[in-house]
């Protein structure tokens, strides 16, 4: 052990300037890389409106000579704490300058403009066997209930009825289409209702994953339950009266209802059936389509509410009613499928 | 040589590591970090405590103005409120700009597309959506049969296993994804804000200790970046055992200035792998 030990000892070099790279790479960019560090954090302190505008005009220079600061440091430096700095800078910097979605207001105007349209016209096959589905679901529930009125009963639960069975009278039906309540509750009413109703069609969209069975059910259940309804009005000759007061407000909420639930078909066809795509890629595009489509029936839903819990309490009148039900469903279908240009402009 | 001893099997980026390549279009890979699920999981009960808190105060707020003033707009407002709550409180945080909620900022988290573009308000929407059935469809269920005394223990132990499945799926995935994230195409990333640490081969007044070939020879990268470590450390123990180590290595004696001596070994050695460096000699330890 002591053999090689005094020659190595005794050796002092006398002071030198700089032994490595790094020390010379240090003092050669440290500035940029404080200012860029700088930068970043006021904006993720505050946002990116902070900035003056020659700080705005350096952050893309300073971030590149960042990352080239990075990639050379990586082949040529071993300082440990360098290379994991440039690391950390860089993927701030990086997720400041790419991944930050753009402003709110512009986000909600291409929603409304483009997104939203393009979404719903590009699910058109699920939308119209959400559709089918609902119709077959309705006509099996009128069927049902007609031919044994007990049916009515497993397939509405009582809270819901309200006292609307088969076994009601005809009086009663009638009044509750066009008793009007208490103005005071209307606004409340209508505020439930479209809570209640988005929260289903958010379930209707998430539940798409299991396959998309469960949103199946979803979208059967509530065509029975129309159809069941339908069978206690119709045989009193209120079938004409009970489709106005649906109507001034389902074809607006059904549509957004078979949306959603298209919504969801898209995500478990996508996952069952990817086609070329890979499973994951399939589910991803899969999935922002239909969200895009979810959230629009939540937009939907409200306008809903509010006809259901206002518009129906206030007018009474049948043909008012289908008038303005018809009207709000060729506006909806108008918005959706009306071809544009490219640039979500409809062509003159 | 505790210290340098290494072990092959842990380091390499095996599955358990969640370091994962990340290439930005300037063609320069990140080496980005992923969230653990610990950390996410801690993220989570920071956001659903909040939620919790600001809707009990704002109903009981809520609930004396009712009481004051009789006006049933403020039982819309809470309607409303507890649905943007409920379904907003994770979209909107997420598609502001620092693609945080208020527990994953706490937690040095943040969303970001699995592909590096944008993060898209329908990503967002997309995996907070599901949300619902991974955690709000089993608690509604379990709350309402609770509420109704039928919480049998079938439908307890459905909706704990459903839930269960649906928590416990970031464990059972390398990414660390929500069913949520899988469907989004997003991650969630760790977002680290270190100081650039002191050069350690700064240039000095006083003369450098020269050491020879066969003692720098001993050593490769990761030793240097473990002694790094030491240094920057500070801890006197830690330093005193390592400039031991070396110093018995190397066979040289001890000259009581065991900081200076790990200064100098470390820029000696430093200087020379770094020379290896420049002519493509990339020593990774001291077995290469």
């Amino acid at each position: 052990m002591t053999d090689t030990a005094p020659a190595a000892v005794s050796a002092f070099a006398p002071p030198q300037p700089v032994l490595v790279n790094a020390s010379r790479f240090r003092a050669a960019h440290a500035a940029d890389w404080e200012r860029l560090e700088y930068l970043v954090s006021r904006i993720e302190r505050r946002s990116v409106r902070a900035l003056q505008d020659e700080d705005l005009l350096a952050l893309p220079l300073l971030y590149r000579s960042a990352l080239s600061s990075l990639a050379v440091a990586r082949e040529t430096s071993l300082d440990r704490a360098l290379i994991v700095y440039l690391e950390q800078l860089c993927t701030r910097a990086y997720f400041q300058l790419y991944g930050v979605p753009s402003s709110a207001l512009s986000q909600l105007g291409r929603f409304f403009r483009s997104a939203w349209p393009t979404a719903v016209r590009s699910i058109w096959r699920e939308t119209l066997v959400a559709f089918l589905l609902t119709v077959a679901a309705a006509v099996v529930g009128y069927v049902l209930v007609r031919g044994d009125p007990s049916w009515f009963f497993g397939i509405v639960g009582d809270g819901m009825a309200q006292g609307r069975d088969p076994s009601a009278s005809a009086e009663s039906l009638r009044q509750t289409l066009y008793d009007t309540k208490g103005q005071d509750a209307l606004a409340t009413f209508a505020a439930f209702l479209f809570t209640h109703n988005a929260q289903i069609a958010i379930f209707a969209f998430a539940l798409g994953f299991a396959f998309g069975v469960p949103t199946v059910l979803l979208i059967v259940y509530n065509g029975l339950t129309l159809g069941a309804f339908l069978a206690v009005f119709a045989p009193k000759g209120l079938g004409f009266g009970f489709v106005g007061w649906i109507m001034i407000h389902g074809t607006t909420e059904m549509f957004a209802i078979i949306l959603s639930g298209a919504a969801g078909f898209r995500i478990g066809t996508a996952i069952a059936f990817p086609g070329r795509q890979a499973r994951m890629d399939a589910a991803v595009t899969a999935g922002k389509t239909g969200a895009t489509v979810m959230a629009g029936t939540v937009v939907m839903l409200a306008v809903a509410g509010v006809l259901e819990g206002i518009g129906r309490q206030t007018v009474t009148a049948d043909l008012s009613r289908y008038a303005i039900g018809l009207a709000m469903l060729v506006g909806w279908l108008l918005y959706f499928y009306l071809p544009r240009g490219r640039h979500g402009v409809v062509p003159a | 040589m505790a210290l340098f001893r290494r072990n092959r099997s842990r380091r390499a980026t095996g599955p358990q590591s969640l370091r994962r390549s990340f290439v930005t279009p300037e063609g320069v890979d990140l080496q980005i970090e992923l969230g653990g699920a610990g950390v996410r999981a801690a993220a989570f009960m920071v956001d659903a405590v909040s939620m919790l808190v600001l809707l009990i105060v704002v109903t009981i707020a809520i609930a004396l103005l009712f009481v004051a003033s009789k006006q049933s707009a403020l039982a819309i407002l809470w309607l409303l409120g507890f649905f943007v709550l409920r379904n907003g409180w994770f979209v909107l945080f997420e598609m502001g700009g620092r693609g945080a909620t208020p527990g994953k900022r706490l937690m040095g988290l943040r969303v970001v597309a699995r592909d590096g573009a944008r993060l898209t308000g329908g990503a967002v929407i997309a995996r907070n959506a599901m949300r619902e059935i991974e955690v709000f469809l089993p608690l509604t269920f379990l709350m309402s049969q609770a509420v109704q005394g039928l919480a049998d223990s079938f439908v307890t132990i459905f909706s704990l296993g459903w839930s269960g499945i649906f928590l416990f799926f970031p464990l059972f995935n390398r990414d660390r994804l929500r069913i949520g994230d899988l469907l989004a195409g997003t991650w969630v990333v760790r977002t680290v804000r270190g100081e650039l640490g002191a050069d350690l081969v700064r240039a000095t007044e006083r003369p450098r200790r020269i050491f020879t070939e066969a003692a720098l020879d001993l050593y490769g990268v990761y030793e240097l970046q473990t002694l790094e470590d030491v240094l920057r450390s500070g801890r006197d123990d830690a330093i005193a055992t390592v400039a031991a180590a070396i110093r018995r290595k190397a066979g040289l004696p001890d000259d009581h200035d065991d900081r200076g001596f790990l200064d100098d070994y470390y820029a000696a050695l430093c200087g020379r792998l770094e020379r290896g460096l420049l002519v493509g000699r990339r020593r990774a330890d001291k077995f290469a």
